[in-house]
């Protein structure tokens, strides 16, 4: 293994649910992927999973208590770049905010 | 449910029925010439039933078979036999790959040949970032525009998938010694001499055909990895 860690995933920003003034979509959440600001810069991210890494109180038997939760890019969301992901179970609230991990799995190229 | 317009209404006319069934470009109703078909003689019963006026009839009804499965066993439906798989256009072998999750990830890799199973056979080359010949799944996978001509390279026939699976009871049963003794990590798995001369056969084909073009060592050697400011929709791979 390197020295230096590889990165292998964009970072991205939960900014909320999918909602609207007074009804929200806890199934989809709204990522802001850094570098993408357009519709069209999108198309390479959908579809690609997504992972939120947390830390959790307790530690589990092999001594870490990071926690993942998975889910992937589903689809754009407005004209701005940012995008509607889905988890395997939905983004607890405490995630609003908290740094995302886009990898670039499955991948198309 | 077939589709209707209204209940009772039918989506379809009865000719445009017909027209879709195909039954219009079946030629052949009856027997193939030259064809005997089997036919089963079912053992039938036949009973006169009465009628009262209109006098008795028979109804005839095949009998319950003497000899039947206790079991109910289900017919095989036919299975298609496997079709070569769709790999998509990139992904020549020879082709420089990224591996972008698992053990391997961020390593620069020479694939080799695409298995039947859809999976992707690739080599380091060994000697120059230590990846051995192994198979790795295409959806994982970032083919860059960097390839090799291993047009020349021939991969023995028995590196297939066959030759990479798991054997079915890999994990042994512990003894009751073992159990007690709980999980010894530092078990060091053993590749067999087999798979080595596999390695080398393989990578000393590949590694003149790199050594040839400037860098390309190098390139292999290095690892990828996504650096402030690069995003992966803005690059060329």
């Amino acid at each position: 293994m390197p020295s230096q860690p590889i990165r292998l995933y964009t970072k991205g920003v939960v900014l909320g649910y999918r909602r609207s003034k007074h009804l929200q979509y806890p199934q989809w959440t709204l990522v802001r992927i850094e570098g993408v600001k357009e519709k069209n810069d999108t198309q390479f991210y959908l579809g690609k999973k997504v992972a939120w890494v947390y830390r959790a109180g307790k530690k589990n038997k092999d001594g870490s208590n990071i926690k993942v939760m998975w889910g992937k890019v589903a689809t754009s969301h407005g004209n701005s770049g940012v995008v509607r992901c889905r988890f395997r179970h939905n983004l607890p609230p405490s995630a609003f905010g908290a740094t995302i991990r886009v990898m670039m799995y499955p991948s198309n190229i | 449910m077939p589709k209707q317009l209204a209940r009772g209404v039918p989506l379809l006319s009865r000719s445009a029925r017909y027209k879709k069934s195909g039954k219009w470009a079946v030629k052949h109703r009856g027997p193939v010439e030259g064809q005997v078909k089997k036919s089963k003689a079912v053992v039938t019963t036949k009973t006169e039933k009465k009628l009262g006026k209109k006098g008795t009839r028979t109804v005839v009804r095949p009998r319950s078979p003497r000899f039947y499965p206790t079991e109910h066993v289900p017919t095989k439906l036919y299975s298609r036999p496997p079709r070569p798989p769709k790999i998509r256009p990139s992904l020549v072998p020879g082709v420089v790959l990224i591996v972008l999750a698992g053990k391997l990830r961020g390593k620069r890799v020479v694939l080799l040949k695409v298995l039947p199973s859809g999976l992707l056979l690739i080599t380091g080359p060994y000697k120059i970032n230590g990846v051995p010949l192994r198979r790795v799944n295409p959806r994982y996978v970032i083919a860059t525009s960097t390839k090799i001509d291993v047009s020349a390279v021939e991969v023995p026939a028995q590196l297939n998938d066959e030759f990479f699976k798991k054997p079915a009871n890999s994990a042994p049963k512990k003894s009751q010694e073992e159990f007690f003794e709980g999980d010894k990590k530092d078990k060091k798995k053993e590749i067999s001499p087999e798979r080595k001369e596999l390695q080398k056969t393989v990578d000393n084909q590949i590694l003149p055909i790199i050594s040839n073009q400037e860098y390309l060592k190098e390139y292999l050697n290095a690892h990828f990895g996504l650096n402030k400011g690069e995003y992966p929709h803005l690059l060329k791979f």
